[in-house]
C-alpha cells in the first residue's frame, strides 16, 4: 500500500451492495464477467438486479438485464418489494430488460447454426442505452433449449470473450450443481471472479452465506460471509470489520447503581465501551441492565433495550417493583424496548434488526438482555461471530453497550462467556448466588474492567423497592460475610460495642471518684498546712517580740542605768 | 385443402455461409411444396437488430413460421430436408 509508485490496480466496479464491496476490496472486476452461482432460493437474481439498480442509481452506469427465466413483468414485480422500480428505470432509458424465451418444443434443429442472434440482441440492448453493466440470468437455460452442446459451449465461450471485449461488467448467474459450482460447468468459462451463494438450514434456521471462490488479480475476503435479503436489498455482513481503529472516549458514565460505580476507580464505565453482566438465574441481571438503561435516560440519552425474554409491559411492571419506573422514559421517547423471541429469526436477521433499529433510533446506549438466549438460534461460534460484529458496530458508533448473559452451574467458568464474548467486552461484571446455610444472597464482583482499576471484592447487594443497593463489606472470621451471618456478625459487633461503651463509662466514673478522693486529700493537707503555718507564724511573732524586748533591754542597759526613760525611748521606735 | 398463405420469416446475420445456405435450401423447399402459397421475408439482424427480440431469436439462422399458427421455429442451415418439412408441418405428397 505504501509503495511509492503505485502499480495500477485492477479496475473494479463497485456493486453498491452493503458489505460486498468491502469483502471484494472495491467491487467486481470491471469490464469482466463474474459468475454468481448458488442453489435455488439464494437470491442470485436479486443480487444481480441490485447490482444493476445500484449501478444506475449510485454510479450512473446503465445496465442490461437479460432474463432467461422470468419475464420483464415478473422481474419488475418481484423486486418491487425492495423498492426497485424497474419500469421507471426502463422508461428513463437507464435499464433494459430483455426476456429470452427458450422452448425446445418450439424449435427444430436442422444443420449448422450459431447464437449470433443472442449476440445481436445483447449488443443492441447494450448500445441502445450505453450500458456498462450486464446481467445474464440464468444462461444455463440455454442448455435446455439447444441440443447441440458443442455449438452451445463454444458460443458461450465466445459470448464471454465478446462481453469482455465490449468492456461491460457482467454477472452471470448459474445454478449450483452436484459436486461442481455450476450444473453446466460454466465456471470453466468465467475465470475472473466466482462468487458462491449458499443457503443452509441448521437446526431449522436458515442462514444464507456468500463466499468468493476466486477473484483473479485481487485480494478478497476468503471467509464465508452471512448475508441477508432485507427490505432494502441484500446485505452482506463482514464477520468483523478489518481494522480496530475506532475512536475512544475518556468520559465515564454511571452504571445506574451508585455502589457499583464506586467499585470502579473512575466511578463508572467508559462511554462507548461494552459491558457484560453474567450470572445464574435470578441474580438480578435484568434489574442491573434496567438500572443502566434508566440511568442513561436520566442523563437525557436515548437507550435501546432489546429484550429477548420479556415483553416490554412485563419488563416495565417488574422493574416498577424495584423502584425503576421506565414508563416515563418510554413516553419521552428516550427508551425504546424491542422485545422479540430469539427463535423468531436467524442470527443474522437479528443482527440486521439491531443494525436497523440502531440506525433509526440513534441511541447512545444499547442493552441486550440476554445474549445467551441467542445460542438457541445458532451455535456458540456463530453467536460469537454475530456478537463480534455487533460489538464492533456499536464501538464504531460510540454506543455504550451492556449485555447480560445467563450462565448455568456454580462454576465461574462458563462456556458461553469463556469461548463467547468475554474477550470482546471491555468490562465484565459477574453476579452470583452466595449460598450459605439455608439462604441465598446475591453478590456482585468485577471480573475485568479494561482501562481502569476496580475493586476485587465480592460485594453483597440487595434488591429493594428503591432499586439495587450494595451493602458495606463485613468481614467475619471466615472472610466476607453475607445474609444472616452478616446480621449475626452485626449483632455481635453491636454487643461488643455496647460492652466497650460500658467499660469506658465505668472507667470514667472510677476516675471521677479518684479525683474526688484526691481533691479531698488535697483539702485536708491544705488545712493541715494552714494550721502548721499559723502556728509557725505565731511562734515567729513571739520569737520576734521576745527578740525586740531583749534588744530594748540591751539598749536600755547600754544607754544608762535609767530604766524608766530607756523604756520610753525604746518604746518610741517600736511604736513608730 | 387449406389455401392459407404461408408466412415465413428467415432471420440471418449478414451474408454468412450458413445464412446463404439456409436461404437457398428454404427457397428450394418452398418452391417444391408451397408454390404460390407462401410469402418469404428475410430479415438481416445486422441491419435491424431491434427485430431480434420480437421473435425471440437466439440462433442464426432461424426460420419462423408465422402463419399458419402455431408459430414454429427451425434453426440451422436447413440442410436436412426431412426435418425442415416436419418442423414446418408440410406434408409432402399432399400437394403433389
Amino acid at each position: 500500500m505504501t509503495a511509492a509508485p503505485a502499480l495500477p490496480q485492477l479496475p473494479k466496479a463497485p456493486t453498491g451492495i452493503d458489505g460486498l464491496d468491502e469483502i471484494t476490496n472495491g467491487g467486481l472486476p470491471q469490464g469482466r464477467p463474474t459468475l454468481l452461482c448458488g442453489s435455488a432460493g439464494c437470491g442470485k437474481t436479486l443480487m444481480s438486479v441490485e447490482f444493476l439498480v445500484r449501478g444506475i442509481e449510485e454510479f450512473d452506469e446503465p445496465g442490461v438485464l437479460m432474463a432467461f427465466e422470468e419475464t420483464a413483468d415478473e422481474l419488475a414485480a418481484n423486486v418491487t418489494s425492495l423498492g426497485f422500480d424497474l419500469k421507471q428505470l426502463v422508461a428513463d432509458k437507464k435499464l433494459r430488460l430483455d426476456h429470452v424465451h427458450v422452448d425446445r418444443s418450439e424449435i427444430e434443429e436442422t444443420g449448422e447454426y450459431d447464437l449470433e442472434g443472442l449476440f445481436i440482441r445483447l449488443g443492441y440492448a447494450i448500445d441502445s442505452i450505453g450500458a456498462k453493466r450486464v446481467v445474464l440470468d440464468t444462461i444455463e437455460s440455454l442448455f435446455s433449449g439447444f441440443s447441440n452442446q458443442a455449438v452451445l459451449r463454444s458460443e458461450i465461450r465466445r459470448l464471454f470473450r465478446w462481453l469482455k471485449d465490449k468492456g461491460v461488467t457482467t454477472i452471470i448467474t448459474a445454478e449450483r450443481g452436484d459436486g461442481s459450482l455450476t450444473r453446466q460447468g460454466l465456471e470453466e468459462y468465467v475465470s475472473d471472479c466466482v462468487i458462491l451463494l449458499d443457503n443452509r438450514v441448521i437446526n431449522q434456521i436458515t442462514t444464507r452465506r456468500l463466499r468468493i471462490v476466486k477473484y483473479r488479480g485481487s485480494t478478497h475476503g476468503t471467509n464465508e460471509y452471512p448475508y441477508l435479503i432485507t427490505e432494502d436489498g441484500i446485505s452482506v455482513l463482514p464477520v468483523t470489520s478489518l481494522k480496530l481503529e475506532h475512536e475512544v472516549s475518556n468520559e465515564v458514565v454511571s452504571t445506574g447503581v451508585p455502589g457499583l460505580d464506586e467499585m470502579f476507580t473512575r466511578g463508572g464505565l467508559y462511554r462507548g465501551s461494552s459491558t457484560l453482566i453474567t450470572g445464574t438465574a435470578g441474580t438480578a441481571k435484568t434489574t442491573l441492565a434496567a438500572a443502566f438503561a434508566a440511568e442513561a435516560c436520566r442523563r437525557g440519552e436515548r437507550c435501546l433495550y432489546f429484550a429477548f425474554e420479556e415483553s416490554p409491559q412485563q419488563l416495565m411492571r417488574n422493574m416498577r417493583s424495584v423502584g425503576l419506573d421506565l414508563q416515563p422514559f418510554v413516553e419521552q421517547g428516550l427508551l425504546h424496548i424491542e422485545a422479540s423471541r430469539p427463535t423468531l429469526n436467524g442470527l443474522e436477521q437479528h443482527l440486521v434488526t439491531l443494525h436497523k433499529l440502531i440506525g433509526q433510533f440513534r441511541p447512545q446506549a444499547v442493552v441486550i438482555d440476554p445474549i445467551s438466549n441467542l445460542v438457541s438460534v445458532g451455535s456458540i461460534t456463530e453467536v460469537r461471530g454475530m456478537l463480534t460484529r455487533l460489538i464492533d458496530y456499536l464501538k464504531v458508533q460510540g454506543i455504550t453497550a451492556l449485555f447480560t448473559a445467563l450462565v448455568s452451574g456454580r462454576s465461574a467458568n462458563q462456556e458461553m462467556t469463556e469461548e463467547g464474548v468475554s474477550s470482546l467486552v471491555d468490562t465484565w461484571i459477574h453476579v452470583r448466588d452466595l449460598e450459605g446455610i439455608g439462604e441465598r444472597n446475591r453478590g456482585v464482583s468485577i471480573l475485568k474492567a479494561r482501562g481502569m482499576a476496580h475493586s476485587n471484592q465480592v460485594r453483597e447487594f440487595v434488591v429493594t423497592h428503591e432499586g439495587i443497593r450494595l451493602l458495606d463489606v463485613v468481614i467475619g472470621p471466615g472472610g466476607i460475610v453475607t445474609g444472616a451471618s452478616r446480621q449475626t456478625q452485626f449483632l455481635q459487633e453491636q454487643a461488643v460495642a455496647v460492652a466497650a461503651q460500658q467499660e469506658i463509662e465505668r472507667r470514667e466514673r472510677e476516675l471521677e471518684r479518684k479525683r474526688r478522693v484526691l481533691e479531698a486529700t488535697i483539702a485536708n493537707l491544705r488545712t493541715e498546712f494552714e494550721s502548721v503555718e499559723e502556728e509557725l507564724r505565731r511562734s515567729n511573732q513571739e520569737e520576734e517580740q521576745r527578740h525586740q524586748e531583749l534588744s530594748q533591754a540591751r539598749q536600755q542597759i547600754a544607754a544608762g542605768h535609767n530604766a524608766r526613760p530607756g523604756n520610753h525611748s525604746a518604746a518610741a521606735p517600736a511604736n513608730s | 385443402m387449406d389455401e392459407e398463405t404461408w408466412e415465413l420469416r428467415l432471420y440471418v446475420a449478414g451474408q454468412t455461409v450458413k445464412s446463404v445456405t439456409a436461404l437457398a435450401n428454404l427457397k428450394k423447399y418452398c418452391e417444391e411444396h408451397l408454390h404460390g402459397r407462401y410469402r418469404l421475408e428475410v430479415i438481416d439482424l445486422m441491419q435491424h437488430p431491434q427485430l431480434a427480440e420480437g421473435d425471440q431469436i437466439l440462433a442464426i439462422p432461424t426460420l419462423v413460421r408465422k402463419v399458419p399458427s402455431p408459430i414454429r421455429k427451425i434453426i440451422g442451415d436447413l440442410s436436412n430436408q426431412e426435418r425442415v418439412l416436419v418442423g414446418l408441418d408440410i406434408r409432402p405428397g399432399l400437394h403433389k
